[in-house]
Formats: C-alpha cells, sequence, structure tokens
C-alpha cells in the first residue's frame, strides 16, 4: 500500500492550481505468475495522443535497466528526475502492486490515459503493456495486460 | 590476533559462505554449457548489419537483438502482440531454439546473489563475499607463519588430521578464492551504490534525426562497419516511426544509429568505471571465459569442507586450554602470566594461579608466551609458567618466545619470576625455563624471584611457590591446585607375549583392544578414542596415580588394536602394573598424536633405529608399509634366543619386502655388539642412503640415542651435514625416553 503526495508534480505540470479538487485514486496492478525475477512496472500518464504527461510510480531501484522500459524510457529520454521521489521496489511473480495517488479532478473524464511498461530481467519487455484511459466510467474495470500483467484496475 | 580474525567470520558466517560457495559453484558450470552450445562464426565473417538483415527477413516484428557473452545470439520480438525470443544462428537469422532461461539457473542465481530473501538478501549476500575475502587473506597469513614466512608458502606442511586437509585445502584454493570473493564484493558494492559501475552513463537519444525514408538495416554504413564479435545489442525504432532511431550497444561504447542516413548519432565510448566493473564481472561469472568460470567453481567446492574442518580445529583448541574466567586486557593488567605448554598440564597449574591473584584483587592477564607484546602499560610483574619439550626446546604455546623477546625495545623491562615444569628422569630437566631465565637476564630484566622448578607437577612445591610470590609481591597467596585426572578410556588386554627374563630384561609386548574408533556419528561423542598410528603414544594412568605415562604404540587404529612394549622396571609403578596384567584385565588410557615422528614423503628410503622396547613403534611402521618403501632396520637387544622382539614378524617382512634389510646386535650374544656399531660398519652404505634423500627415525633409551647419534654425526659429516642440519629438515626424528 502506497501513498504518495508526490503527484503534486503531475498536477503542476499540468499547470492546475495545487489546492483544486483531487480525490485519492488507487492504482491495483496484479502480475502473473511468470516464474522469474521480480519486474520492474513504471505507471505513467500520457494524453489521448499517447504525448507524455508525467509518472505516477516507478516500480524498480536499479536505473540501468530502466532502459527496458523502452515506451517510457523514450517518452522521459531518460530523465531520471521524472521519478524523483515516487520509486519503490521491484513487483515479484504473482505479486501486486498497489499505488495511491492524489489526482486532480480536472484529470479524470479528459481523454488522459494510464499506461504501464513492465520488464523482467532475461525474460524480455513490454512496453505499452496496458493502455487505458482515465474516467469514472472505466473506474474498477479490471483489464488484462498482453505480457506480465494478469489485471489492472483503478478506483476513484 | 590473526587467528581471531580468521575464526570469527568463519564460525559466525560457516553457513553463509558454505551457501554461496556451492550456488557459486553450481552455476559457474553454465558459460561452459552456453559456450558449447553457441555457435561463434570467425572473426570478421559476419558484419552486424548482415546479421540485422538476415534477422528482419525471419522476424519482421524484431525488438532486438542481443548477443551473449557466450556468443549466443537471441532475438527479442513481439509476433500478433505476444512478446518472444529465440536463439538464432547467425548465419542464417533462423531461429534455433526459444530462448528460454532454464527456470533452476534462475532460481539458482537468486539464491546466490540474495539467499532468495530479496533485498535484504542482497546485503547478507554482500556480507558473504566480504568474510569471504577475510578469511581466504587471513587464512593465507596463518599459513605463511606457519611455514616460516610467504617464500615458504609452497613447502611441505606437516601435521595430520583436520588441521592438515584445512591447510593443504585452502592453500589450494586460496588464489581462486581470493579473485572470486573480491570481485563478488566489488559487484555487490557497485550493487548498492557504493562503487560505481558505469551503467548510469548513456549517451542521450539525439536531438535531431535526418526523418526521412528508413534504410534497409542491411545497408547501414554503421552497422556494415562493425564486426559481430564487437555487438552487444541492437534495439530496432518502433515500426513506423521515423522519429525513432536505432540504439546500438557495442563492446567499445554505445550510442544511436539514424535510421535513414545509417550514420551513428550521439556516440558515447564506455567510461573506465564500466569498463572496470564488465571485467570482475567477467571475472566472477566466467562469462566470456569458460574455462575460468570452471576453475573458480571448482575452488568453491573446497569450501564447504574448509568450514568444516575449521570448525572441528577450532572445537578442539578450545577443550585443550581451559577457559581461564577474568582475563583483563594487557594494557589493563597489572600482573602479567606468560604460560608455555604442550597441551599439557600446565595450563592447570596457570589457572589456578591466575583465580587466587585474581581473587586478591588483582588484574591479571594470561597469554601464551607466543603472544608476548611490549604492550603491557600497567603491568608491575610478569609471571612465566612453562614446560619443556622433547630435548630441551620450546612447546608449543612458546616457540616465538624468545624471537619476540629479541625485538622487544628496551622499554618493556618487567620484574619477572619463572617457574619450569618439569621431570627429573629427562637429563635436561626444565631445560627451556633456564633458557628463558638466561635470556630475560641477557635483556636486563630485573628478577622477581629466582627460578623454580616442579618436578611431576607436584603441588605442594607449587603451593611454596605460590607463598613465595605471594610474600614478594605483597599478597597472601595460597595455591591449591588439584590436577585434573586425563580423561581416559577402558581398554581390554587381549593378549601378552614375555621376553627377556633370562637376560634381566623383561619386556611384555601388550596388545589391548580398542573399543569404537571414531566412525560417522561417534566421532562427535568424547567417549571413543581418537584415531592413531604407530609412532603415537598411549598414555596409560595406572591406579594409584593422576599421572599418566606414555608408552609408543606399536599399531595403528585401523586394525582395533592398540600394541605396546613395555620394559619392566624395579619399582616402576606403571610398568609394574602393566606387567602383572591377564588377559581380560583393562587400563584407563588415552592418545597422545606425535606427528612428527613418522616417515616422511612417499618413497624415499627410512632408516630406523631401535633398541630394546623401541622396537615397537618401528615394527608398526614396518606392518603399515603397505607401499613397500625401502626400509632399513637396525635392532639392538640383549641375547637373540631371549628378548629378540617382534622375529618371526620380522622375518616374515624380509620375505614379503616391507622390510628391505635387518641387521641386528646383541650385546649379550657371542658376538656381542651395540646398535652404534653396526651403523659405524655400514656407514658407506647408510651415508649413501641419507645422500639420496633418506630419512632416519630413532626410538629407544636415552643414552641408546646419544650413542647412534654420535655415530651417525661421523657416518654424515663427508656430506658436509651434521644431524641439526637433518633434524631441521625433517630427516632425523626421535622418539626417545
Amino acid at each position: 500500500m502506497k501513498k504518495i503526495a508526490a503527484a503534486l508534480a503531475l498536477t503542476l505540470a499540468l499547470g492546475l492550481p495545487t489546492l483544486a479538487e483531487a480525490r485519492e485514486v488507487t492504482f491495483t496492478t496484479k502480475l502473473k505468475q511468470y516464474g522469474g525475477s521480480p519486474a520492474f512496472v513504471v505507471l505513467y500518464v500520457t494524453d489521448a495522443n499517447g504525448q507524455y504527461q508525467g509518472t505516477l510510480w516507478m516500480a524498480g531501484r536499479e536505473t540501468k535497466y530502466y532502459r527496458h522500459l523502452s515506451d517510457w524510457k523514450r517518452a522521459t529520454r531518460g530523465d531520471l528526475g521524472q521519478i524523483d521521489g515516487i520509486t519503490g521496489a521491484s513487483v515479484g511473480s504473482g505479486k501486486t502492486l498497489t499505488v495511491k495517488i492524489d489526482l486532480a479532478d480536472a484529470l479524470i473524464d479528459a481523454g488522459y490515459q494510464v499506461r504501464i511498461d513492465a520488464a523482467v530481467e532475461d525474460m524480455g519487455d513490454s512496453p505499452g503493456e496496458i493502455v487505458v484511459p482515465l474516467s469514472a466510467s472505466g473506474a474498477g474495470k479490471p483489464v488484462a495486460g498482453r505480457g506480465y500483467v494478469e489485471s489492472f484496475s483503478y478506483a476513484l | 590476533m590473526l587467528r581471531r580474525i580468521h575464526s570469527l567470520p568463519g564460525l559466525i558466517a560457516a553457513a553463509l559462505v558454505c551457501v554461496l560457495a556451492l550456488s557459486g559453484a553450481i552455476l559457474s558450470v553454465n558459460p561452459a554449457l552456453e559456450r558449447s552450445a553457441a555457435s561463434v562464426p570467425p572473426a570478421g565473417a559476419v558484419t552486424v548489419a548482415d546479421l540485422a538483415a538476415r534477422v528482419v527477413a525471419h522476424y519482421p516484428g524484431v525488438e532486438r537483438i542481443v548477443r551473449k557473452a557466450s556468443g549466443e545470439i537471441v532475438v527479442y520480438y513481439f509476433d500478433a502482440e505476444m512478446p518472444g525470443a529465440d536463439v538464432v544462428d547467425p548465419m542464417t537469422g533462423a531461429r534455433i531454439a526459444p530462448y528460454a532461461p532454464s527456470g533452476f539457473t534462475r532460481w539458482m542465481t537468486d539464491l546466490h546473489r540474495s539467499l532468495l530473501l530479496g533485498e535484504g538478501g542482497r546485503v547478507a549476500a554482500g556480507v558473504g563475499a566480504l568474510a569471504m575475502l577475510t578469511l581466504a587473506v587471513s587464512g593465507a597469513a596463518m599459513l605463511a607463519n606457519r611455514l616460516g614466512g610467504w617464500r615458504r608458502l609452497l613447502g611441505r606442511i606437516r601435521g595430520a588430521g583436520t588441521q592438515r586437509l584445512h591447510a593443504e585445502a585452502g592453500r589450494l584454493a586460496v588464489l581462486a578464492l581470493v579473485l572470486t570473493a573480491l570481485t563478488g564484493s566489488y559487484m555487490s558494492l557497485a550493487r548498492f551504490g557504493i562503487l560505481p559501475d558505469g551503467a548510469e552513463i548513456e549517451p542521450a537519444f539525439p536531438s535531431v534525426v535526418d526523418g526521412g525514408a528508413p534504410m534497409p538495416v542491411g545497408d547501414l554504413p554503421a552497422l556494415t562497419a562493425i564486426d559481430l564479435a564487437d555487438l552487444r545489442e541492437l534495439i530496432f525504432p518502433y515500426a513506423g516511426d521515423p522519429t525513432d532511431a536505432y540504439a546500438l550497444t557495442t563492446a567499445q561504447g554505445a550510442g544511436y544509429v539514424d535510421q535513414a542516413t545509417g550514420a551513428i548519432l550521439d556516440y558515447l565510448p564506455h567510461g573506465l568505471s564500466r569498463r572496470v566493473y564488465e571485467t570482475v564481472y567477467m571475472l566472477h561469472t566466467g562469462e566470456g571465459l569458460w574455462w575460468l568460470g570452471l576453475l573458480l567453481g571448482a575452488a568453491a567446492l573446497t569450501v564447504p569442507a574448509m568450514t568444516a574442518t575449521g570448525t572441528m580445529i577450532w572445537l578442539k583448541r578450545r577443550r585443550a586450554t581451559p577457559r581461564i574466567g577474568s582475563n583483563v586486557r594487557p594494557a589493563a593488567a597489572d600482573t602479567i602470566i606468560l604460560v608455555g605448554s604442550e597441551g599439557n598440564s600446565t595450563w592447570g597449574f596457570v589457572k589456578t594461579l591466575h583465580d587466587a591473584l585474581t581473587a586478591a584483587g588483582h588484574q591479571v592477564h594470561t597469554a601464551p608466551m607466543n603472544r608476548l607484546t611490549g604492550g603491557y602499560r600497567n603491568a608491575r610483574r610478569m609471571l612465566i609458567l612453562t614446560s619443556t619439550y622433547g630435548e630441551g626446546t620450546a612447546p608449543a604455546s612458546a616457540r616465538q618466545f624468545l624471537a619476540r623477546l629479541e625485538k622487544l625495545d628496551g622499554a618493556t623491562r618487567l620484574p619477572t619470576a619463572v617457574l619450569g615444569f618439569g621431570d627429573r628422569q629427562f637429563p635436561r630437566f626444565c631445560r627451556f625455563a633456564t633458557d628463558v631465565s638466561a635470556a630475560l637476564a641477557a635483556k636486563g630484566w630485573p628478577q622477581l624471584a629466582p627460578l623454580q622448578t616442579i618436578d611431576r607437577q607436584c603441588v605442594q612445591a607449587f603451593a611454596r611457590w605460590g607463598a613465595e610470590i605471594g610474600a614478594r609481591i605483597g599478597t597472601p597467596l595460597t595455591l591449591v591446585h588439584n590436577p585434573a585426572r586425563p580423561r581416559t578410556m577402558s581398554l581390554r588386554l587381549v593378549e601378552r607375549l614375555d621376553y627377556g627374563a633370562e637376560v634381566q630384561a623383561p619386556t611384555a609386548v601388550l596388545r589391548f583392544a580398542v573399543p569404537d574408533v571414531r566412525r560417522g556419528m561417534s566421532r562427535w561423542l568424547r567417549s571413543a578414542l581418537p584415531r592413531f598410528e604407530a609412532g603415537d603414544l598411549l598414555g596409560i594412568v595406572p591406579p594409584g596415580s593422576m599421572l599418566p605415562r606414555f608408552y609408543s604404540l606399536a599399531s595403528s587404529s585401523a586394525g582395533g588394536i592398540a600394541e605396546i612394549c613395555v620394559r619392566k622396571h624395579p619399582g616402576g609403578l606403571c610398568s609394574g602394573f602393566l606387567h602383572a596384567l591377564k588377559p581380560g584385565d583393562t587400563i584407563d588410557a588415552f592418545v597422545r598424536h606425535n606427528p612428527a615422528f613418522r616417515p616422511a614423503g612417499r618413497g624415499t628410503p627410512v632408516i630406523l633405529i631401535g633398541a630394546g622396547t623401541g622396537i615397537g613403534p618401528l615394527a608398526g611402521l614396518i606392518r603399515g608399509n603397505g607401499r613397500r618403501r625401502p626400509i632399513h632396520l637396525y635392532f639392538g637387544a640383549r641375547d637373540p634366543q631371549s628378548d629378540f622382539l617382534y622375529e618371526a614378524d620380522l622375518r616374515a617382512w624380509l620375505a614379503d619386502k616391507r622390510l628391505t634389510r635387518l641387521t641386528t646386535a646383541f650385546s649379550r650374544a657371542t658376538d656381542r655388539a651395540y646398535v652404534q656399531d653396526r651403523i659405524a660398519a655400514d656407514a658407506d652404505a647408510v651415508r649413501t642412503l641419507i645422500a639420496r634423500g633418506a630419512q632416519v627415525m630413532v626410538c629407544g633409551g636415552r643414552q641408546m640415542a646419544q650413542g647412534i647419534a654420535r655415530a651417525l654425526e661421523e657416518v654424515v659429516r663427508p656430506l658436509g651435514l651434521d644431524l641439526a642440519t637433518l633434524k631441521l629438515q625433517g630427516r632425523y626424528v626421535e622418539d626417545v625416553y
């Protein structure tokens, strides 16, 4: 269970006033039993065209493996400042990553997407495994990934 | 100090180090396996562009190509949105097999890196690597000390049993273990960011790319210029995205390749820290150096054996030295007690003295004499209690004392009293104690009390000495010492053979059944006798005495019999008791090893010289000469009809070549002679043998040994040798009583 207030960076990037109405959103990512080393997983937000907006959470501390999260890596151009203060341990096979973030109401139902890149050492990369729109109607609906993610859902 | 640096991590981290070593040994096989499976084209045959073109033909959805250290080419691709990985043949680009690293290897790697415990486990593994480094280096230093210097590190290791095994295994594997532990520690420190691994330095994505129509990958100039052997990784651009570029990593550096022009963009050569880390990684895992991996893995297999033997050695040492309570640090003590002991009863007396002084309010530091230092800041006096070994030399815990005394500067000069322990039966009674006393006087150390000696552990004499010391230091001291009876086992007499009654030299060969020689789990129980060989000593405690008497063993425990030769001395308590035994009677006995009295090497000739009961261990050696090395025996007795011990056996051994030559000398036969006469008569033959490297072993009474020594000095003089030199080389050993 992680509670992060550092998503302020996200809201600031979007130019919204920090004291705008915000709510706590819980993102739950359950991994398959893929049988390997712990996975590196990054959750980030893009607009409807796929343009990178900001990162929600990086699971995995070794920076030299970040290049395996290739979509995210290309989008951020390797700028590690994007994940300042929002880094945690990598996620084991079959385990669940739960991230709670305060998101401004304006981000929901505005065409923004949540994306997940995942990678496991010596087992291949899975960029863009999950692409779901951030909307009130989409909340609570689990989505399966094609690589390592068994189900992903968010709760508003 | 060095021993503690070695034993502490050894005992605490024993299990951890074993797990790391064994898992590492298992993993070390992989690079060799991978190398044997990979097909590596000769240098210059295939360029990166060639390979990329072939791969693209088979895998339109290729994401990247990786060349592993073993030369294996792996292609990661997406096939209808599903990720996959295949091993491909570099000549054709076609698939050889799916790339699926075995689950077992992955599990074993996880075990080796982090003990299956995640981040905390990684820390533990790092600690284990550092522990192993400490153990390897301190172990090498201890061995160098023992052998007499780093230059003698390849010399012969004396001794037997666990200690020898530990030293031999350690010496064999030490270089490999130091390398493995060092590289492992480096990698661990790099993992936690303490040391750099250079991976964070990456070229930035190029700000400008050409953006034109992509060239076929096989034509890209940047890729045609690079040989396949230099490739590490090639990441393909996102399909349909003209702003993306190839990401290329080679052995020399990393950069991007423009899709349209094929030019290298933003190339960054690998920095020093990265190249160092990669070398360290290669040296540790053997990836890319498969033969090194196998060597290091083989060396790692010695670790569990060393852990086990090391623990056993530690246990034995702990048991040998009684625990001295309230042992203060040297710098804080006002009284220093130094002990010279060969593992005998001296420590018991020391403990009594230490406890009495501590009870009287003193701060006492007790240590072996080998630990003499100059750091006794607050000390007002020193008491030295020491026994003597063999012919008047230092006991084991005092061998370095005189050398250390020489090196001490003049600042340390404590009033000292020396107490020697010995046995008046020996002419060099308390010789070492006398030497120590003289050396201290020569160095100008004041005398607290004159040298005193104690004969055969007389407790009254000890108490008298204690009273005198107490008077001189102003503290009443009452030393009441209760000698501890050594731990013994009950042995049953099975057979006895009597000789020598007619010539007034009654001698009996006694054979005792050995109940349960340590085997398997009973080795850990104190109740069984340890393994012994001919040449070791049997300590027998006769009824009515606390003190053991020692007899040389003529058999090895492998036969289940402990055989000794006993001469009856008029008025002798133990010899009288033994001569009165009948088959079925029991004795209380223990074993004391005597590893110095053994034939050296494997096939070099041995000259055995003995008289009377001295034939015992020599006969045992001949009996055990399965290897049929040349043995020449010179045996002296009184009369061939009466006390020719082992006569039948010796003739049999001559016949089956266990014994090469037998020369006898009888002092009461018609042709009267002593053994030394025979040696002198055979001077040429003996000299030739010794010149060829033969070893001389002498066993018997003191007078006989002196006569032999005189004769042999004459024999070897023409060779430019003397007995002292031969003794140093281990080619002249004595078991004399």
